[in-house]
């Protein structure tokens, strides 16, 4: 084995922005060394901007317009991609090295049907006669256990799932039987079953078929479940490397430390908060009509439940359970067909007027998306002090309340910006911002950290968390992922297709489910077993 | 329900949905004609005409009911075909909007066409050396393009080729089934005129959409997979960039079709527009309604086809039954 | 401030020297364009008439002057009446959406129905030629581009979740609109301005061209045109002056436009 030459080589690889324009800027990736064995399995982690996409798209020479390699070399199976030529190059492209991305509504051709796509990329790289490519195309399909793998060949991408474009693209480029391949962030964009259910495959395709594995990925629980090696890489620069457990359990430099640190872990279960009922919600239902469908679909299929104040209650459930609905129905921003819903024993659902207008300043929402959710004309300031609109403050107060919350979410500095000069992070604690400043008794907040880098998101939810504490208002948090949830939520209710499928308290929904589908997304969701054991080092 | 079934049902419902547009436009042509001042059926057969043929004409046209039944009984006769007659040569509309229609129509779709295949290939090679000299190049020509006027350039070229170099004939028109080699020559510079100015627009919305379709994730994958560049471009990139140049060149057809009047002009055609024009001089009525009316529903047809090429684009939009 | 690109500053030289012409056409041009000197007819460009001699023997530059602020004031006219119309019709179609919204757009794509052109002739067919009424008949036949467009922005707009954010805090529709939606809205409606100035003023040359727009003796480049066909083969120059005017204009127009949508690109917007 150890006599096999290496399959990937990059030594000192530098990559910069742009063919000199003005001052020299810092190179997007610095002085990366990465040596591949045939086989390996490794993890490449960082956040945005850390460089991991360019360092893989630098193997194949499919570097972005304006990216140039300065220095380096990266070469494969001995030979370097930069020396290369058009025809030599694209063998080496699906060939040699496969690529799977990570947007599966985009990664493939919506206007070609399955079957061309898998054909496409077998014409190029494994000439063999109609029939042999048909039978490969479906026996892959099946391995990458796709039900009706003739029916697939025929359709079109849009006709499935997340999911299951990212098991096409799996096959198509395992098709083609590649040395390598490099996943780039592929169960990102998907929830937590369907990312196992993809990465379970990935992993024994690899295995079988003797190929090396480059995992890119910023969730480091994925990092414990399936690499043998790990790279850590921030700001393009190499920080660490090693065997993912080590690195993992104890980690040396401090930003890799950061990183575990900032993996959301269980606290104390909190004492329990202020009795009595802030929302009840009865048998609520709701429904959509899609476009060209006879009957109507049920997006929330008679739900109950109860908030206290003062309580955190985080509604978890796979896209399309019914969750994000449910956020917005209990403020009234989507009809419900059927149900009701208390808020201090008033109707929500029939407000108006100034009752509608009081109901509005006592609850508040945060949405996910920190690009849309702030009008790009207001600045920071303006945009904060907006809920107070209709208070009776006079000038002065409004102001001060306004410097005061800025203050308490960090943003004091950058009153006056607008939202496209500030980053992600920024942009979201603005949205806190604004949904505190009216002291609000309930808000939603509508998976608030999902779109948020590892570190940044544990700082939003600390954040959070404090302000909840603070201020007291209760709070309906919703999301996809279990380890936030199981940080900050004081009780847990699970939904499945516009359902309760289980409720309880954090702990019992944790550590005692009841429900299989709640035990089924448990085990899916990667966590560090180690996860305690890291943050107890120095 | 089969595919074909389904698309006739679409169809016949797409008709259905245009029929108040086009009532609406029926309606408006109605109106404008009865604002002009004086008798409508004085207006209609001009100043000259007989006092005992414009009173036929005044109880024919029903001037004696209500508004809303003249309206009803003009739309009733324009159904059947009969549009009134021309003041200047006391001929039927419809069959002088038809033969006219066809000169409009043979240079017009022609032109279209042809700029729509220039717009296709400049767009692409634009988009694919983005940043570079071409693609600079392909833009500067397709901005010039767009501000040079559709008549100075018709009378350039006419100047050019017809006066200077005698190369092409200056004035007049022969059908095409009568006399192909001649025909052609006569269609050359207007057909030319006007691909050249529609293409300018044309391309450059194609180069917007293949770049904004480059940067999507398939592209980079096909390239991944080692599909050439030429692969790329034309098999993942054209299918799902083409759909906002062809609705602008649905758009340009169907606006052209209701007369290109002013290349009419120049090279002196037989066309639809100036024909309008013509009308408008002469205070020919009739002919200048049954125009208006008769492009209205051109557009409103040529629209529907366009939006029945979409399906076979992009399999996502589906012919909903 | 990003610097601006060349195209961009191309653009501004061009329309500048617009303006200018304009401008100065006011108080001043190189010779009456009016005066008809019959004695020189036709003449190539010289020191006197810098652009030449139409066949009255009127000064071609004098006239190229005045066309443009004939032409220019027209297209201003326009833009404003049909923007102004537009937008009301279009703001109220896509935010108030229901009966108001499927009534605009009904009357709206009947009048699509009808080429720009074709609109405005069959108005200057009922009411006759002159300059306010093409100005009527312009601004009539581009209004439903206008309601198109600011419709359109708007229902994109009004999706966007700070709009939501703004109807969850509890403020009125109306309030949203107007704080949150218009705002966000005008540089879809600046760029539009922009690019009809340059429709209107190629349609109006078309018109005069085509001898239903602004009547003789005043100039304007479109019959300036018209008159100089019959003279092309022997005063070619004639042909020339009054088509480099409008493309030079429409170049500059259009390159201004670029520049105003690149630079409120959506990118910024996010």
């Amino acid at each position: 084995m150890s006599a096999a030459p290496d399959l990937l080589r990059i030594a000192g690889l530098r990559l910069e922005a742009g063919p000199g324009r003005g001052p020299a800027r810092a190179p997007l990736l610095d002085d990366f060394s990465l040596v591949l064995r045939p086989g390996e399995f490794v993890a490449l982690v960082g956040e945005s901007g850390s460089g991991k996409t360019l360092a893989a798209r630098a193997i194949v020479s499919l570097l972005p317009p304006g990216v140039t390699r300065t220095a380096g070399e990266v070469a494969v199976e001995g030979r370097d991609v930069g020396a290369l030529g058009p025809g030599a190059l694209r063998r080496l492209r699906g060939g040699t090295v496969g690529m799977v991305f990570q947007e599966p509504m985009v990664s493939l051709n919506p206007a070609m049907t399955v079957g061309d796509q898998l054909e496409e990329g077998l014409r190029l790289h494994r000439p063999m006669g109609a029939d042999a490519r048909r039978e490969a195309c479906l026996a892959m399909l099946a391995r990458v256990r796709i039900g009706d793998p003739e029916r697939c060949l025929a359709s079109y991408p849009h006709e499935f799932s997340g999911g299951m474009r990212q098991r096409i693209m799996l096959a198509a480029v395992m098709l083609l039987k590649p040395k390598l391949l490099i996943a780039d962030e592929p169960t990102t964009a998907l929830d937590t079953l369907s990312q196992r259910e993809v990465l379970d495959i990935m992993a024994e395709l690899a295995s079988e078929a003797g190929a090396a594995v480059i995992l890119i990925t910023h969730n480091l629980g994925l990092v414990a479940r399936y690499a043998e090696r790990c790279v850590v890489l921030e700001k393009g620069r190499t920080v660490e490397a090693g065997p993912a457990a080590q690195v993992l359990a104890a980690p040396a430099h401090p930003y890799t430390r950061r990183l575990v640190g900032s993996l959301p872990s269980r606290g104390a279960a909190r004492r329990r908060p202020a009795q009595g009922e802030l929302l009840r919600v009865r048998d609520l239902k709701v429904r959509y009509r899609r476009r060209g469908q006879a009957a109507d679909f049920a997006a929330l299929d008679g739900v109950s439940l109860e908030v206290s104040p003062g309580e955190v209650v985080a509604v978890v459930g796979a896209s399309g359970s019914g969750k994000t609905t449910l956020g917005r129905a209990v403020l009234g921003l989507v009809p419900a067909a059927r149900g009701e819903v208390r808020f201090e024993s008033l109707d929500a659902l029939a407000l108006k007027g100034a009752a509608r207008a009081a109901f509005c300043d006592a609850t508040q929402l945060v949405f996910q998306d920190p690009y849309s959710s702030l009008d790009p004309r207001m600045r920071v300031r303006q945009i904060v002090a907006e809920p107070l609109r209709r208070h009776r403050l006079s000038r002065a107060a409004r102001h001060a309340r306004v410097e005061e919350v800025l203050a308490e979410v960090g943003l004091d500095q950058l009153a006056d910006r607008f939202p496209h000069q500030m980053s992600g992070g920024q942009r979201q604690r603005v949205a806190i911002a604004r949904a505190v400043v009216a002291r609000p008794r309930f808000v939603v907040a509508d998976e608030p950290v999902s779109a948020l880098d590892a570190t940044i998101q544990a700082q939003v939810l600390a954040l959070l968390q404090k302000l909840q504490a603070q201020d007291g208002f209760a709070c309906l948090f919703i999301s996809h992922d279990l380890a936030v949830v199981e940080q900050i939520a004081d009780r847990v209710i699970v939904m499945r297709d516009g359902r309760i499928v289980e409720q309880g308290s954090r702990d019992a929904v944790f550590d005692r489910p009841q429900d299989a589908y709640t035990r089924e997304l448990l085990a899916a969701t990667p966590r560090l077993a180690t996860s305690q054991a890291a943050r107890n080092s120095p | 329900m089969s595919p074909a079934a389904r698309t006739a049902r679409y169809v016949a419902k797409r008709l259905l949905l245009s029929v108040p547009t086009l009532l609406l436009a029926a309606l408006f042509v109605f109106v404008l004609i009865r604002l002009l001042p004086g008798d409508p059926a004085q207006v209609m057969l001009g100043e000259g005409a007989d006092p005992d043929a414009v009173a036929a004409l005044h109880r024919q046209m029903g001037l004696d009911r209500p508004a809303p039944m003249q309206f009803v009984t003009w739309l009733g006769s324009a159904l059947h075909g009969d549009l009134g007659t021309s003041v200047a040569t006391g001929q039927p509309v419809l069959p002088l909007l038809l033969q006219r229609f066809q000169v409009t129509a043979s240079i017009v779709l022609s032109a279209v066409a042809i700029a729509t295949l220039l717009a296709v290939a400049g767009g692409l090679l634009a988009a694919w050396r983005h940043g570079r000299v071409l693609d600079r190049a392909i833009v500067a020509a397709a901005t010039i393009s767009m501000a040079v006027p559709s008549f100075w350039l018709g009378l350039m070229l006419l100047l050019a080729f017809g006066v200077k170099l005698r190369w092409l004939p200056v004035v007049g028109y022969v059908p095409l089934h009568e006399n192909l080699g001649a025909g052609l020559a006569y269609l050359v510079l207007p057909v030319a005129t006007l691909a050249i100015v529609e293409s300018g627009v044309l391309t450059r919305m194609m180069r917007a959409s293949a770049l904004d379709v480059q940067r999507l994730e398939f592209v980079t994958h096909a390239r991944a997979k080692g599909a050439s560049e030429l692969a790329v471009m034309v098999r993942h990139v054209l299918p799902n960039a083409f759909a906002p140049t062809l609705t602008l060149a649905g758009l340009t057809l169907g606006h052209l079709l209701g007369g290109a009047a002013v290349i009419e002009t120049v090279f002196t055609l037989p066309g639809l527009g100036r024909l309008v024009v013509e009308s408008i001089l002469a205070r020919d009525y009739p002919v200048v309604q049954g125009c208006l009316l008769f492009t209205a529903l051109i557009y409103v047809l040529v629209n529907l086809a366009i939006d029945l090429c979409y399906p076979l684009l992009d399999p996502r939009v589906t012919v909903v039954g | 401030m990003r610097r601006a690109s060349v195209p961009a500053v191309v653009g501004g030289l061009l329309l500048g020297l617009l303006v200018a012409a304009v401008l100065i056409s006011l108080v001043w041009t190189p010779v009456d364009p009016l005066a008809i000197d019959l004695a020189a007819p036709l003449a190539p460009p010289s020191a006197r008439h810098w652009l030449g001699s139409d066949e009255f023997g009127r000064d071609v530059l004098s006239r190229a002057m005045v066309g443009a602020r004939i032409s220019v004031g027209i297209a201003l006219s326009t833009v404003a009446c049909s923007l102004a119309a537009g937008t009301v019709v279009g703001v109220a179609a896509g935010f108030l959406r229901g009966p108001v919204d499927r009534l605009a757009m009904t009357v709206n794509d009947a009048l699509l129905a009808f080429p720009g052109m074709l609109l405005a002739l069959g108005v200057i067919a009922v009411f006759g030629a002159g300059a306010t009424r093409i100005v009527f008949a312009l601004a009539l036949a581009y209004l439903p581009s206008v309601v198109r467009v600011v419709r359109g922005a708007v229902l994109s707009i009004r999706e966007r979740e700070y709009v939501e954010a703004s109807r969850v805090m509890g403020n009125s529709e109306a309030y949203s609109m107007i704080r949150h939606v218009a705002p966000n809205a005008s540089p879809q409606i600046a760029v539009l301005a922009t690019s009809m100035f340059g429709w209107v003023l190629l349609a109006e040359s078309a018109l005069s061209f085509l001898g239903v727009g602004v009547p003789a003796p005043a100039p304007t480049w479109g019959n300036m045109l018209a008159s100089a066909r019959p003279y092309l083969d022997t005063a070619a120059w004639l042909g020339v002056a009054p088509g480099v005017c409008i493309a030079a204009t429409l170049l500059g127009v259009n390159l201004v436009s670029d520049a105003l949508r690149d630079r409120f690109d959506p990118r910024e917007d996010r």
